[in-house]
């Protein structure tokens, strides 16, 4: 199968899915002419013209506002936000308008529109454009979130996004916008929601991986086989909806569960994981749940600091060694 | 006044009369006990939905506020549903889910009232960019209140609608209260149309209590906006002769200033104009008991009809559902 990047397969399910539907169109700050701050919507400009690949001002409130609006009206508008930390500027828009609008009005409303946002830390950030916001939104009904951690995924979640009929944020890590994999090029491939995926099968230990903490846990995982110890690591893919089944099914084999996520550990996304499994698994685990995560801090500016706060690769391989520390 | 059919002001006065006897209604209902949430009513302020309403199509679409029953009736929503709805029953508009804060009718173009001071404003524009993307002749009016001038929301909306030349009207009405403190307490302006300035289309100032002229400027502003000249801001001003919600004590009312606006009463005066314009007392008061009977009947429907079953709460917050469960 050919191989492009997480970017690259962004934009390839967002320029599919313009061609085959006339009602979805992108819009956010510098999608046109500049292609995009992350180069995502490169080009686009040239293929649909600026009806549909509108340059927004700095206005995060018109745009989920408007894009509330025109989903209503049966577009299938795709409102990007530049930085997930910038949700909290409309947060009113998606909080109490966008995620409620069809329990509220007793269903007469839909409102298929798709966040596409970028979550994470890209380096020397700083506090106030480096959050994961994913859990900020998973206690609001309404929302479905969605966290993207390999190309494939990217292109297959996103048209599902697109396609379906609810409202989505779709957070794509900055860090992962380079990585290159496997996509399929059937425009019709598409990932289903509320699927996690075992993208490595081992017997010791699960890993829970949201995002960019799946590539680190598969770099974990090979540390620890090194050491004898065979984890299991687990793509959730989706926050919301949330694959219980695959995740228990797997703690019942493992008897250990990690759970890892860039966000802080406080309420993070781990929070809901680990407490789901420990109402529906408590009986197959030999250990803590033990959540791998920022710690509970604003992200600092200095690389040194920045790194001390992050998980990383490391943090995963301790915690899993931890749950034998007789072992090596 | 004479250019308007005698027809079409009977008209005009049925919905503002029903407008307001909906909301004394639904008052006395809720102390009864039918009602179990909030109401904000538009008592005194029925002039500005009837007169901008009309000037409307129904597939032009409207967005509303907490204060949304005038708006909802004006476009044509039922009463009985409505009741309903504020009954909390599950025949009304939004199966009891929503209350009087969230009817929506999407079939009348009614995108829903909405509890957030200026909540409503950016889907409007959003609605007229879908409309103006797909070369459709609708228009998009919102409804919101002096408050909601205030907020981000109209800003940022009436920025974009500005910039894109979207066909929007922004109708404001300035019943002089942001909730309990004065509008001049809220803003260094008293003319919000002057607002629109800053986004480079017309502001247009209008008595809110003539619905002939509210009327009038709003088809005018729905011409422009089909024609693709963008948005116009309308600020009606009028006032409230109830509480922000019913309820609300009320101390800040200045000295003398009820007494004045009374005098203006939108349905009183218009009865009488009505009256002048040679419509007969008997005319009028058939439109009355009309109304009247068909508010007995909204509260007849919606104390017979049944409160929602339980795992309603569970279905309806996304459009599928994942493994049949809520998740």
């Amino acid at each position: 199968m050919r191989e492009i990047s997480y970017s690259e397969a962004i934009r390839e399910a967002m320029c599919e899915e313009m061609r085959r539907d006339p009602t979805v169109f992108l819009m956010g700050e510098d999608v046109g002419v500049f292609g995009g701050v992350w180069g995502v919507s490169h080009d686009m400009l040239a293929e649909f013209g600026e009806e549909r690949v509108r340059d927004t001002p700095i206005s995060e409130i018109a745009i989920i506002g408007a894009g509330l609006g025109a989903a209503m009206m049966g577009m299938r508008p795709i409102a990007e936000i530049m930085f997930g930390d910038f949700l909290m500027c409309a947060g009113d828009q998606i909080v109490n308008q966008v995620a409620k609008a069809r329990f509220m009005s007793g269903g007469k409303a839909q409102v298929p529109l798709t966040i596409r946002v970028t979550t994470g830390a890209p380096g020397s950030a700083a506090a106030q454009h480096s959050q994961s916001p994913e859990s900020w939104f998973m206690n609001i009904p309404g929302l479905k979130i969605v966290v993207p951690a390999t190309p494939a995924d990217a292109k297959g979640l996103l048209k599902t996004a697109i396609r379906g009929e609810d409202p989505v944020i779709f957070l794509e890590h900055k860090m992962l916008y380079g990585e290159v994999g496997p996509v399929p090029e059937d425009e019709n491939f598409v990932v289903p929601f509320g699927q996690a995926n075992i993208i490595r099968e081992g017997k010791d230990v699960t890993i829970v991986g949201v995002s960019i903490m799946v590539k680190k846990a598969l770099q974990a995982a090979d540390v620890l086989a090194k050491e004898g110890i065979e984890a299991e690591v687990i793509d959730v893919r989706t926050l919301v909806p949330l694959d219980r089944e695959t995740l228990i099914r797997s703690v019942a084999k493992t008897n250990h569960v990690i759970i890892a996520h860039e966000a802080h550990k406080r309420a993070g996304p781990g929070a809901e994981i680990a407490a789901m499994l420990a109402e529906d698994a408590v009986e197959y685990l030999d250990g803590p749940i033990v959540r791998v995560a920022a710690k509970n801090v604003p992200l600092p500016y200095s690389p040194v600091l920045e790194n001390y706060v992050l998980p990383n690769v490391n943090d995963i391989v301790e915690a899993a060694k931890s749950f034998w520390p007789g072992k090596a | 006044m004479s250019k308007y059919s005698q027809d079409f002001l009977c008209e005009v006065y049925r919905r503002m009369y029903l407008i307001r006897e909906f909301e004394l209604r639904s008052i006395e209902e809720r102390r009864r006990g039918l009602i179990p949430g909030f109401i904000h009513s538009c008592v005194g302020q029925e002039a500005t939905a009837v007169g901008a309403c009309l000037a409307l199509n129904q597939e032009d679409v409207i967005t509303s506020t907490h204060r949304g029953h005038g708006h909802l009736l004006a476009k044509g929503g039922e009463p009985k549903f409505m009741m309903a709805e504020l009954a909390a029953r599950s025949s009304g508009y939004c199966r009891g889910r929503g209350g009087s804060l969230h009817i929506a009718d999407f079939d009348l173009g009614i995108l829903g009232a909405n509890g957030i001071v200026g909540g409503g404003i950016p889907a409007a524009v959003g609605a007229a960019l879908a409309f103006s993307m797909r070369k459709e002749k609708r228009v998009a009016l919102s409804f919101f209140g002096d408050g909601a001038t205030n907020q981000g929301s109209f800003h940022e909306a009436a920025n974009l609608a500005g910039l894109w030349k979207l066909p929007v009207v922004f109708f404001c009405e300035n019943n002089l209260y942001g909730e309990g403190t004065p509008q001049s307490k809220q803003a260094p302006i008293c003319d919000l149309a002057n607002r629109s300035a800053s986004y480079c289309f017309p502001g247009v100032i209008v008595d809110g209590n003539d619905p002939i002229a509210v009327y009038e400027v709003t088809r005018e502003a729905v011409e422009r906006a089909r024609r693709g000249e963008g948005p116009t801001f309308i600020e009606g001003k009028t006032y409230r002769f109830r509480g922000h919600y019913e309820g609300d004590p009320q101390v800040y009312r200045l000295p003398g200033e009820m007494e004045e606006w009374l005098k203006k009463d939108p349905i009183l005066t218009f009865r009488k104009r009505l009256l002048d314009e040679g419509e007969t007392e008997e005319a009028i008061r058939e439109i009355e008991q009309q109304v009247q009977q068909k508010l007995d009947e909204a509260v007849a429907f919606a104390t017979s009809s049944p409160v929602p079953q339980l795992e309603d709460a569970l279905s309806g917050v996304y459009a599928d559902t994942h493994d049949g469960k809520v998740f």
